[in-house]
This record gives structure tokens, sequence and C-alpha cells, in this order.
């Protein structure tokens, strides 16, 4: 827990709410959130009804204001007794029962749970949560799913445009090979398809091919990345973004011209395997996991060392050729693993669906959650695909709202809103407060 | 023989709208030594005002209220839609980079990204998702030039195109304002101190840029008249690899590249089939920046400076 707070620093009424609950484990807010789920399950879509808002509201009925603005005190009425209500009812009583169990010691009670064990057991309540919430509806599920999808594609991108400081624009490219390279594999394997023949395996294998094909898919891509990666690490710069442009063309156009893809048709039929939240959840997990101890390690300080000065980290032996490759082959790697991911959530792939705008879209992800952050790239993610669906009723004008949005944002906090800092996580600060204090000190640039 | 200069004519043409772009990225980027990504947005939007300043110009001169010929119509919309054209540049700077000036140049590239996608939107929701029709200012005439099929639209496009650039030039070498410019892409934190507005003169290239882009766009719609608001992200990242490829922020690099982008884009589509033009095309542009990572005209002090 955060004993030194300075209350007073965030105006009086923020910081009377902070310190009323800065002694409430991370749990006690997931228990919240459950309590909150269950409310929404249990009551939500009659109190919909008699509210006047239709059908239970898939985000909130934030969207519903879009459609008609004489809802806002019905959606506030909702949101306050479905979810705060609840929320907050459940926080408090944790908080009654820490204190009424252990008392004054509960938080250092807290404390002593061992580090790996309390994340674990937490991931498993996001998941719970997460399961109970996604449970009223298939859309609320495919947006789940693709916000994974979309937070393993922003952090990636993270590595290259934060820690090594450089600019790639070829996600969506990456993101291509990966998802044509997986259904390829899983198709051939799993499926009685026109192009490749017959099943060779049983159906029942393919859930647990399907990680397998999703590492290959992630390999081929880091391969054809060498591509890009080999000539453009002779030179610093923008160099990069040209190079990943043009990479990001010729993908594009390669697949259109290969004809037994589909060419410009695009390609379907993949086997059923990442329709459950579970499978996007676990491989999302993984890559934060993997990206925050990549960015912590020895390796990722080098990274760092190279955007900040690269003579310098070559100086104090960083082999800078050698990090700069391994940084955007993992940024490959992780892309072609999503597009893997989002080729099956989606179960059918066209080259357009890979453009300029796919990457341009998770840039925006990127630099709103800010650069050198594993929690704002997440952060950045969720409010982008909040936003964007909860925007969704203005059609056509949502595209003119977010970049006003964005462009905003850029203009206040041109770092992004967590640029070179992370949302401290209480219980992961015993172990990261000595790292954070070399890490994190922001660039020069 | 006949067949190989025909489309080196043909790539002329082409080439012209990639040079014309590509000098709008180059000359921002040789002062503010950062992209503007919306400038292929400020080429499509430039390309939709031609259009209406043309359907307007030639009503006016169809109905007999105003006494115009078909060239004088032309001559109109061209300046006209340049000095339109230069106003949407000057409210990009505006709204996107000078906010962002001192900010890292990554989050001015997001803002650029973005105000593209807003412009393609904006045009997209006012005008709805039919294609228009560039509307024909000068009668199409072909002729034969040796063994060679030209048109005198193609002839026009491409002259006019190397009198613009000429103009630039001469206006960059032998005018106060240009050689502010000059100084500012050698030095850019010194030249307030000698009393140059930074701001005007910032401005005054982002609107010079757009100019460019305006007459590239009424050349382009009276070539290929069928408007689309996402033309410009085609077009405008084509031209952009154009200019990188004649070399960051180098004027005649931009041009260069232009040309040579459009003279391979052509070539693949004729020797090849036009399905792998983009494919070879960048390829070769892979291919030429792996051995000349500067561009054809760059210079490298541009390794400093980061996106």
């Amino acid at each position: 827990m955060q004993q030194t707070s300075t209350p007073s620093r965030f105006g009086s009424l923020y910081g009377r709410i902070r310190a009323r609950f800065q002694d409430v484990p991370i749990s006690a807010w997931l228990v919240g959130m459950l309590a909150a789920v269950l409310v929404e399950a249990l009551i939500g879509r009659d109190l919909a009804y008699m509210l006047g808002l239709g059908n239970l509201p898939s985000f909130f009925g934030l969207s519903l204001i879009f459609k008609k603005w004489t809802l806002i005190p019905s959606i506030v009425v909702f949101i306050v007794v479905v979810y705060v209500l609840p929320a907050l009812g459940a926080v408090y009583l944790v908080r009654w029962a820490m204190h009424r169990w252990r008392g004054a010691r509960s938080v250092a009670w807290v404390q002593r749970i061992p580090t790996r064990g309390y994340i674990i057991f937490n991931l498993a309540f996001v998941y719970v949560v997460l399961h109970f919430w996604a449970a009223s509806s298939d859309y609320r599920l495919l947006v789940l799913r693709l916000l994974g999808v979309n937070i393993i594609l922003t952090l990636s991108l993270n590595l290259v445009n934060g820690w090594m400081g450089e600019f790639s624009v070829s996600v969506a490219g990456f993101m291509a090979v990966g998802a044509y390279v997986s259904s390829v594999l899983m198709v051939w394997g799993f499926v009685n398809d026109d192009v490749f023949g017959p099943a060779v395996f049983p159906e029942a294998w393919a859930p647990y091919a399907f990680p397998l094909a999703l590492i290959v898919a992630g390999a081929v891509t880091a391969f054809t990345a060498l591509a890009v990666a080999i000539p453009s690490f002779r030179t610093r710069g923008d160099y990069l973004a040209i190079i990943t442009l043009a990479y990001l063309f010729i993908v594009k156009s390669s697949i259109e011209n290969i004809d037994f893809l589909g060419g410009a048709r695009g390609f379907m039929n993949q086997p059923k395997v990442a329709d459950s939240l579970l499978v996007v959840f676990l491989w999302t997990v993984l890559a934060v996991w993997v990206m925050h101890n990549y960015v912590t390690s020895t390796l990722g300080k080098a990274t760092s060392a190279v955007r900040d000065n690269e003579p310098a980290a070559e100086m104090m032996t960083v082999n800078t050729r050698k990090v700069k490759m391994v940084a955007f082959l993992t940024h490959a790697f992780w892309s072609g693993v999503a597009g893997g991911l989002y080729a099956h959530i989606v179960g059918y792939i066209n080259p357009g669906s890979f453009g300029l705008v796919k990457s341009a879209e998770i840039l925006g992800m990127l630099y709103l959650g800010g650069l050198n952050s594993v929690t704002g790239s997440v952060l950045g993610t969720v409010l982008f695909t909040l936003l964007s669906e909860i925007l969704r009723p203005l059609k056509l004008v949502k595209w003119m709202v977010i970049p006003v949005i964005l462009i905003v944002v850029m203009i206040k906090r041109p770092r992004g809103l967590l640029g070179f800092q992370e949302i401290r996580l209480p219980f992961l600060e015993r172990r990261a407060r000595a790292e954070e204090e070399v890490s994190h000190a922001p660039a020069g640039d | 023989m006949s067949q190989v200069a025909q489309q080196l004519f043909n790539a002329l043409q082409w080439g012209s709208f990639y040079a014309l772009i590509a000098l709008g990225y180059s000359m921002v980027y040789s002062i503010l030594m950062l992209f503007n990504f919306a400038h292929g947005d400020v080429f499509m939007v430039a390309t939709y005002i031609g259009y209406f300043v043309a359907t307007l110009l030639l009503g006016l001169a169809l109905s007999g209220s105003l006494p115009l010929s078909g060239v004088a119509v032309f001559v109109l919309t061209l300046l006209l839609t340049m000095f339109l054209a230069s106003f949407i540049g000057i409210a990009v700077e505006r709204v996107a980079y000078r906010p962002l000036r001192d900010a890292p140049r990554a989050s001015a590239a997001i803002t650029g990204l973005m105000v593209g996608i807003f412009l393609e939107t904006l045009v997209l929701y006012l005008l709805g998702a039919s294609r228009r029709n560039f509307p024909t200012l000068i009668e199409v005439n072909t002729f034969e030039l040796g063994p060679v099929q030209v048109t005198n639209l193609k002839v026009l496009t491409i002259v006019l195109a190397v009198v613009l650039m000429v103009l630039l030039h001469l206006f960059i070498r032998k005018t106060k304002v240009g050689m502010a410019m000059r100084a500012m892409s050698y030095d850019y934190a010194v030249i307030p101190l000698m009393g140059v507005p930074l701001d005007l003169i910032i401005a005054f290239t982002f609107a010079l840029g757009s100019a460019l882009a305006g007459a590239a766009g009424v050349l382009f719609g009276m070539a290929y008249p069928v408007l689309d608001p996402y033309m410009g992200v085609l077009i405008g990242w084509k031209a952009f690899v154009a200019a990188i490829l004649g070399g960051r922020g180098s004027i005649l690099g931009a041009v260069a590249g232009g040309f040579l982008l459009g003279f391979i884009e052509i070539l693949v589509a004729a020797v090849l089939t036009s399905t792998m033009r983009d494919l070879v095309a960048y390829s070769i542009v892979l291919l030429i920046l792996t051995f000349r990572p500067y561009g054809l005209f760059g210079e490298e002090h541009s390794v400093r400076l980061r996106l």
C-alpha cells in the first residue's frame, strides 16, 4: 500500500476520497466490480427497460447519450444503481471485514502475500469479472477479444516507438503476415477446405495446436521483418518509418497477388479456436507479462539507452545493433501473434483490413496512452476502444470526434496520458521501486 | 521503341503529380524536421476545392454571367485553388503543428495523422459517399509527336509542373522569404535571433506546399476526373515515399524522387501486370534506400533528428 500519500496534492475532494480508499487492496476493488457485474446480470435488463433505455446497454449506456440526449437522467440513475452503488458497497464491505478481522494489521497482512501468488489471484479475479460482464452479449465478448488483440499490438509497438525511440508504421503489415500464416496453418491442419484439401489432424486437436500456430506465425513475421531490420538499422531517425511503410505496401500487395490466399477477396474458414474470452485473455496477459519483463530487464534498459544516446550506449558496451534488432523482431513477433488471434476471432481476413488505417489506429492508441509505459499502453487501448464503442451511434462523425480528442490530448499532454510513467500498482511496488528510479527518467527529446 | 517512349511520356505526367506533392513534404521537413502527415489529405481537400471552383466558374461562364473562355476558366481555377489550398495548409499548421513545436516529434506526427483522418471524414460527411466527377475544363486533343501519342492535357501537366518547380526554385533562391526558409533549414535555433519571424515563415512554408498540392489537385482532377475522399491517402503516401526516395528535406530530391517513383510505377505496370505494381515498385524503393539510406540527394545531417 502507499503509506506516504499527500492528500492535499490533488485538491481536497480528491484527496479525501483518496485517503479514504488508500488502504483498500486491489482485490477489494475487483470484488466491487464483480458485485456490479452480478447486479447488472440480475436486474440490469429489467431496470434498463423500466428506465426506458430499451435493452441492456452494452457499454454502460453511455452511447445512448448520442441517440437521444433526454435519456441522460435515466442513464445516470442506471449507472449509479447498477454499477456505482454495488461496487462501492462491496468495497466498503471488504474493507470493513478486513479491519474487523485483522484490525489495523490487515494492510501489513495483505502485503505479506507473495507477489506472484497475489498477481495470479487478482488476474483470475479480473478474468471472472470480465467473463460475467461479457456473458450478457456476444457484442461485448467480441469487443473484449479485439481489445485484447489491440493491447498486444499497442504494447509491441510501444517497444519500438517508445523504448527504442524509432517510428514503426508496419504494425498492420506484421499483423497481416501473422494472420495469414496462422490461418493457413490452421485451415490446412483442421478444416476440410477446397484449396488446402481435407483436414490433416483430428479437429479436436485444434485448440491445442492453436498456440503453436500462433507462435509459428509470430516467428515467420519476425523473419520477414528481417527484410526491414537489416537495411534500416544502419541509420537512425525517421528512416524506419519509411522502410516500414514500404514493408506495409509490399505485404499488402503480395497478399493480393497470391492466388491460394484468396487475393483481394480474402480468406476465411478459420477454425473456431478463439471464440472463448479465456484464450485471448491468456495471450494478452502473457504479452503484458513478457513486455513488462522485457522493459525492466537489462535488455530493456539497454534499449532505452540506445534511444537516449546511441554512441554513449555503445561506449558503455551495449551492443546497439543487437539490441535494436531484438526489440524490432520482438515487435514483429507479437504483432504477428496478435494478427493470428485477430484472424481467428473475426473469422475472415482480407488485405484491406490490414491497411494504413489499422496502423494509424494502433498509433493513436499508443500515443494516447503514452510512450514507454506498459500500463499506459493498456490504458490507452482501453480508453480508445471504449471511446470508439461509445461514439459508435455517431457513425461517420465518430471519426471526426476521435481525431479531435486525440489532438487535444496531444496538445495538452504531448507525451500522452502516461508517457514515461506507470500507474503504480501497489502490490508490485515493493519489488519495482528500486527499478523505477533507474528506468523512468524521461529522455531528453 | 515507340512503346517505351510512350510509357516514358506517361511516366513523366504521373511523376509530375508525385513531384508536386512531394515538394510539400520536403519543404516542411527541411524546416521543421518533421513530416506533415496530413499533406496527402490537404491534396485531397484541394482537389475538391478545385472541383467546386471549376464547377462554379464553368457554370458562370456557360450561363454568360462571366465572359470567360475555356482557358481563362482553367487558369482562374488553378490560381484560386492554389490560393484557397494554402489556407488549408496554414490551418493544419496552426492546429496540428504549432502547439506541438517543442513536443516530441512523434506526437506532432500523430496530430498530423489525426488531422488527416479528420479531413477525410469531414469531406465524406459533407459530400456523402458518392464520387464526384471533375468537370472538363479543357477539351482533350490527341496528336502524334513522332512515335508518341500525346494529349494536350498531359503536356500541360508536365509543363505546368516544371514551371511551378522552377518558380519555386527561384523563389527559394532569390527572395528574402526564401532566404529565411533556407536559413531555417540550416539552423533552426539561431534564426529567431536574427529577427526572422519564425511563425510566419513556417506558416508560409505550409501555405506554399499546400498551394503546390492544390495545383497538383487541379491537374490530377482533370486527368483522372473521379474524386473520392480516400485519394489523398493513396497518392499522398506514395508522394511521401517519393520525397524520401529523393532525400529528406531536399527540394531537388523531391522532384527527382517524384519522377523516379512515377517511372518505376508506370514501367512496372507496363512490363508486368498492374496488380504487381505496388509490390515491385516498393521493393525497388526498399532496395534503393538500402544502398542510399539518405535518398538520392539527402544529407546526412538528418541522422541526428528523431521523429
